[in-house]
C-alpha cells in the first residue's frame, strides 16, 4: 500500500469534519474521493497534505507514519496536490508559477531563461503551445490556469497525486488531455487521488472509489463493480428522488424583454432574443462559443455597441451591471469564486448584503427577517453549516457556491442568469437546484440558463438556443429539445462554416 | 503589453519631463553638480526606500523606519562618543541590532497574525523611544574615521562630487533589484502579495519569508541610518520624523502597488530621484517656499493612486475579454 490513512478524525468550532476516517492508496491506482457538498474530502485532503493539522489518526507513505505540517513538507515528501480553491498566483509570471520553490538558479539568482525552458517542458504535451511562459498567469482564462496548476502539481508529486475537483473549468478536450496524463502517470506507478461530482468521470478514469458522508467513510469499493444508483445511494444515504422528466410544455409566457441586434464588437454577433414571463431559456454550446460573452452582454457587464433591449414599458438601459441590477436583473456568474461572495462574512450577512443594497441602505432589514431568509435558504439548497452564523469562507466549495445562488435568489428578480449553476454542487443538491429553478418560474421569474451539461439543460429548459462561434445559430422549442438535436445543431453548423 | 509595467513607465516619463521643464528653467541644473547632490541628498531616503519596496511588494509596510534611521543616528554618535571602539565595528553592531529588531517585527506579523501595521507602528515608538533613552540632545561625531567617509568622493566631468553615500545609494539599489527580481526569495515576496493563502498551499515558506522582509527592512533602515549621520555628522532623536511616510510616497510613486503583489525597485529609485527634483527645483527657483514640495508630491502620489486605479479597472477588462 503506498499510502494508508486510518482513524483521521478533525474538527472545527461546531463541525466535525472527519470521524475516524480509513482511505488505502495503491501505487499505480486512479482513486476517486466522492460525496456530498461538506462531506469532508476537501478537508482529508488538506490534514494529507498539512494545511491543517489533525485531531487524531494515523497517515503511512510508503509504510512509514508522515506528518507534515505544511504544503512545502508534503511537496518534499513526493505529494502534489492541486486544491480545489486555488488557482496559483495571477500576478506572478506562469513559468513562475510552475516552477515556484524550485527555480533553477546559478550563483544565487533566478535564471529566467532556464526558468522559461523549464516552464515549457513541464507544460508540454497539455496542449498550451500558445501560452507565453513569460506572461503573468492572471491574463490567462481560468481554464488555462487550472491546467497550469495541475502541471504544476504533476511534476511536485513524485509518489502522491492529489486532485480536488480539478475538472469544474475544463471542457471536455481539456478534461480528455488531462486523463491522458494521469494514466500515463498511474502506468508509472504514482497513487492519484481524484475528487470529482461529475460520476461520468470517475467511471471513466477511477480503479476504485471511496464515499464520504457526514465526516465518516461509509465504503471503499472497485469502480468497475459498482452501479451508479448504488454509489449515488451511499454519497446520499438515501435514494435520488425521481428527478422529473423534461419540464412539462406550456402555453409560451407572454414577453417581459426583448433584445433586438443585441451585441458587442469581437465578444457576440448581434441577436434577437426573446425573454418570456416564466420561461427558462437554456443555453447551449462548447466552451468559449459565445455563452458567458452573451450573459455578460445582456447584464452590462460588458455593455452592448449595438441593438437595443426594450420591454412593456420602454426601452431598458443595460449600460452598467448597476443599471442591471436596478432593471430587476440578477446574474450568478461562472467565476464565482472571485465574484460572488465575500469570504469573511456569514451566510446570514452573505445574503442580505445584496437585498440591501438592492433596497438601499435607508431602510435596514431587520435582523431577524435576514436570519428567517437565510435559514429558509440553507434548509431548500441544503447548505451544510453548523448555522447561519459560519463565515462563508469555512464552508466546503460546493457550500459557497450555493451561498451565491441564494444571494441572488433572495433578490427575486424578473430575470436572472444563472451560469453553470450546478458547477461544484453534488448529485442530491443538483437535483434541488433544478426544482428550485423550476418553482421559481411558475411564480413567474424568467431565467436564462447556461450549461455544459446537456442533460440539465434539456430538463429545464423551455426553449434552448444553440450558440456557436459567437453567433446564436439556433432556437429549439418543445420536442426539438432533446440531445440529439442540439447535438446536431452544433455540428451542423460546424460543418456550415467549414465550407463557407 | 503588461499592464503592471505601465506605472513604471510613467514614473520615468514624469521624470524625465519634470527634469526638462527645470532645465529649460534653469539651464544649470543638468550640470553632474546638481545630479551628483540629488544622489547625495537623497541617499539615507533611497536606501531606506528599498527595504521599503520589498515590504510593500509582500503586502506588507513598515511604520518604524524613520525612528530606527534616528536611533541609528544616536546609537552611532553616543557609542562613538562613550567608547573607543572603532566606527567600523560600530556599524556592524548597529546592523545587527536594526536587522533583529525587524525580524523580530515581522515574527510577530507571522506569529501572531498580527496586521503590519500595528506592529511596526508599535516598532515606530519603541524605536524613538529607544533613541531618547540613549540621549535627548544632538551629539556629534567626530571621528577621523567619519572624516574620511564625508570627504571620499569622486569628481565627475563637470565638477559634480559624486559622494561615497550617493554610490552606497546606487549599489544598494542595484542590490534590491537583485534581491526582488532575481532571487527565489524575491519571488517569495511577490508571492506573498499576491495572496498570502495562495502562496501557502503552493508550498511557500511563508513564515520564514515574512521574518526576512522585515529583517530585511531594518537592515535597510540601519544602513540608511548610518548614511543619515555621515551625513549630517551627528545623531538626534528628533531626527527623520515621518521619513516613513515619505518613504512610502516615493514607493508609490516608483510604480508599486500599496496592496502588494507588483512593483519595481527601480522605479523607487526614480521616484526618490523625482522628490529630489522638486526640492532642487525650489531651491534654484528661490522664491518658493518649502512647503510647495508636500504639495507637488501629494499631487504626484494622487496622480499615482489614479493612475494605478485606472489600471486595475483596466486590467480586469482586459482579463474578462480573454475569459
Ligand atoms: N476552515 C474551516 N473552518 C470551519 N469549518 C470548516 C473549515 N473547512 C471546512 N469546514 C467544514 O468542514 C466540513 C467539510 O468540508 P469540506 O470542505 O471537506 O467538504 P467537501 O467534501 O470538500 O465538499 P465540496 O464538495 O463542497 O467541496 C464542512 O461542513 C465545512 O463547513
Ligand atoms: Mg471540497
Amino acid at each position: 500500500m503506498l499510502l494508508t490513512i486510518r482513524e483521521l478524525t478533525k474538527t472545527f468550532p461546531g463541525t466535525v469534519a472527519l470521524e475516524n476516517v480509513q482511505f488505502d492508496l495503491k501505487a499505480g491506482e486512479v482513486h476517486a474521493l466522492l460525496g456530498e457538498n461538506g462531506a469532508g474530502k476537501s478537508t482529508l485532503i488538506k490534514c494529507l497534505t498539512g494545511v491543517h493539522a489533525r485531531d487524531k489518526g494515523e497517515i503511512r507513505l510508503d509504510g512509514a507514519p508522515i506528518s507534515p505540517d505544511s504544503t512545502l513538507a508534503a511537496q518534499a515528501l513526493g505529494i502534489g496536490t492541486v486544491y480545489q480553491e486555488v488557482n496559483l498566483l495571477p500576478n506572478l509570471t506562469v513559468a513562475e508559477n510552475l516552477t515556484f520553490g524550485r527555480q533553477p538558479t546559478r550563483w544565487g539568482m533566478v535564471s529566467g531563461r532556464r526558468m522559461r525552458a523549464e516552464a515549457q517542458e513541464m507544460l508540454a504535451g497539455y496542449g498550451l503551445d500558445h501560452v507565453n511562459v513569460g506572461a503573468e498567469l492572471g491574463s490567462y482564462p481560468v481554464a488555462v490556469q487550472q491546467i497550469v496548476a495541475i502541471a504544476r502539481a504533476v511534476a511536485l508529486s513524485g509518489k502522491v497525486l492529489i486532485l480536488d475537483e480539478p475538472t469544474a473549468s475544463l471542457d471536455a478536450r481539456e478534461t480528455e488531455t488531462l486523463f491522458e496524463v494521469v494514466r500515463n502517470l498511474r502506468a508509472r506507478g504514482l497513487g492519484i487521488i481524484f475528487i470529482s461530482h461529475f460520476l461520468d468521470q470517475v467511471f471513466d478514469v477511477t480503479d476504485r472509489l471511496t464515499v464520504l458522508r457526514n465526516g465518516r467513510h461509509i465504503v471503499t469499493a472497485e469502480t468497475a463493480v459498482m452501479n451508479r444508483v448504488d454509489l449515488i445511494h451511499h454519497m446520499l444515504g438515501h435514494d435520488l428522488a425521481e428527478v422529473e422528466g423534461r419540464r412539462q410544455s406550456r402555453e409560451p409566457g407572454a414577453e417581459r424583454l426583448h433584445f433586438s441586434g443585441f451585441g458587442r464588437r469581437g465578444k457576440v454577433e448581434p441577436f434577437d432574443l426573446t425573454i418570456r414571463e416564466g420561461e427558462v431559456t437554456g443555453l447551449a454550446g462548447l466552451l468559449g462559443s459565445g455563452r458567458t460573452e452573451t450573459a455578460d452582454v445582456l447584464f452590462g457587464r460588458t455593455p452592448a455597441d449595438r441593438g437595443a433591449a426594450r420591454d412593456a414599458s420602454g426601452p431598458v438601459d443595460l449600460k452598467s451591471p448597476r443599471a442591471a441590477i436596478a432593471q430587476g436583473f440578477g446574474y450568478a456568474p461562472e467565476d464565482r469564486k472571485t465574484d460572488g461572495i465575500v469570504a469573511e462574512l456569514s451566510i446570514r450577512e452573505n445574503i442580505a448584503l445584496a437585498l440591501q443594497a438592492r433596497r438601499g441602505w435607508s431602510r435596514p432589514i431587520p435582523r431577524h427577517e435576514q436570519k428567517a431568509l437565510a435559514n429558509m435558504y440553507i434548509k431548500r439548497l441544503d447548505i451544510r453549516t453548523s448555522d447561519a452564523e459560519k463565515a462563508v469562507g469555512d464552508l466546503s466549495g460546493g457550500n459557497q457556491q450555493k451561498v451565491v445562488l441564494a444571494r441572488w435568489l433572495a433578490m427575486n428578480p424578473r430575470f436572472l442568469i444563472l451560469d453553470e449553476p450546478t458547477r461544484g454542487i453534488d448529485v442530491g443538491a443538483h437535483a434541488e437546484i433544478l426544482r428550485l429553478i423550476g418553482e421559481l418560474t411558475d411564480q413567474g421569474m424568467s431565467i436564462l440558463m447556461i450549461s455544459s451539461e446537456l442533460d440539465e439543460l434539456i430538463a429545464a429548459s423551455d426553449r434552448v438556443i444553440v450558440v456557436r462561434d459567437r453567433r446564436h445559430v439556433s432556437e429549439l422549442v418543445g420536442a426539438d429539445i432533446e440531445t440529439g438535436t442540439i447535438i446536431n445543431a452544433i455540428a451542423a453548423h460546424e460543418a456550415e462554416g467549414a465550407t463557407a | 503589453m503588461n499592464a503592471r509595467v505601465l506605472p513604471l513607465y510613467a514614473t520615468i516619463a514624469i521624470f524625465l519631463v519634470a527634469y526638462l521643464i527645470c532645465y529649460l528653467q534653469f539651464p544649470a541644473m543638468l550640470s553632474t553638480r546638481v545630479i551628483a547632490n540629488l544622489l547625495t541628498d537623497n541617499a539615507y531616503l533611497g536606501i531606506v526606500a528599498v527595504g521599503m519596496t520589498v515590504v510593500i511588494i509582500s503586502g506588507g509596510i513598515d511604520l518604524s523606519v524613520g525612528s530606527v534611521i534616528a536611533f541609528s543616528g544616536v546609537f552611532i554618535a553616543v557609542l562613538l562618543r562613550d567608547t573607543g571602539l572603532h566606527p567600523l565595528i560600530v556599524f556592524a553592531l548597529l546592523l545587527s541590532v536594526t536587522t533583529a529588531f525587524g525580524a523580530a517585527m515581522g515574527g510577530l506579523i507571522h506569529g501572531l497574525a498580527m496586521p503590519p501595521f500595528i506592529v511596526t507602528l508599535a516598532g515606530m515608538f519603541l524605536a524613538r523611544g529607544a533613541a531618547y533613552m540613549l540621549t535627548i540632545d544632538s551629539v556629534p561625531i567626530t571621528h577621523p574615521f567619519y572624516d574620511m567617509l564625508q570627504d571620499a568622493y569622486y569628481r565627475m566631468p563637470g565638477g559634480g562630487r559624486l559622494r561615497l553615500i550617493g554610490v552606497l545609494m546606487l549599489l544598494t539599489v542595484g542590490a534590491g533589484m537583485i534581491l526582488a527580481h532575481r532571487t527565489r526569495f524575491g519571488t517569495a515576496v511577490f508571492a506573498l502579495g499576491g495572496g498570502s493563502q495562495t502562496a501557502r498551499l503552493m508550498g511557500a515558506d511563508v513564515g520564514r519569508t515574512t521574518v526576512l522582509i522585515y529583517a530585511f527592512s531594518g537592515f535597510m533602515a540601519g544602513l540608511s541610518g548610518i548614511v543619515f549621520s555621515i551625513y549630517t555628522g551627528s545623531g538626534y532623536p528628533l531626527a527623520t520624523v515621518g521619513t516613513e511616510l515619505i518613504a512610502i510616497a516615493t514607493v508609490v510613486i516608483g510604480g508599486t502597488i500599496l496592496t502588494g503583489g507588483s512593483g519595481y525597485v527601480f522605479g523607487t529609485l526614480i521616484g526618490v530621484l523625482t522628490m529630489g527634483l522638486i526640492q532642487t527645483y525650489i531651491v534654484f527657483d528661490g522664491t518658493l517656499s518649502s512647503w510647495w514640495t508636500k504639495i507637488v508630491i501629494g499631487l504626484l502620489l494622487l496622480l499615482f493612486i489614479l493612475l494605478q486605479k485606472g489600471l486595475l479597472i483596466l486590467g480586469q477588462r482586459q482579463r474578462r475579454s480573454t475569459a
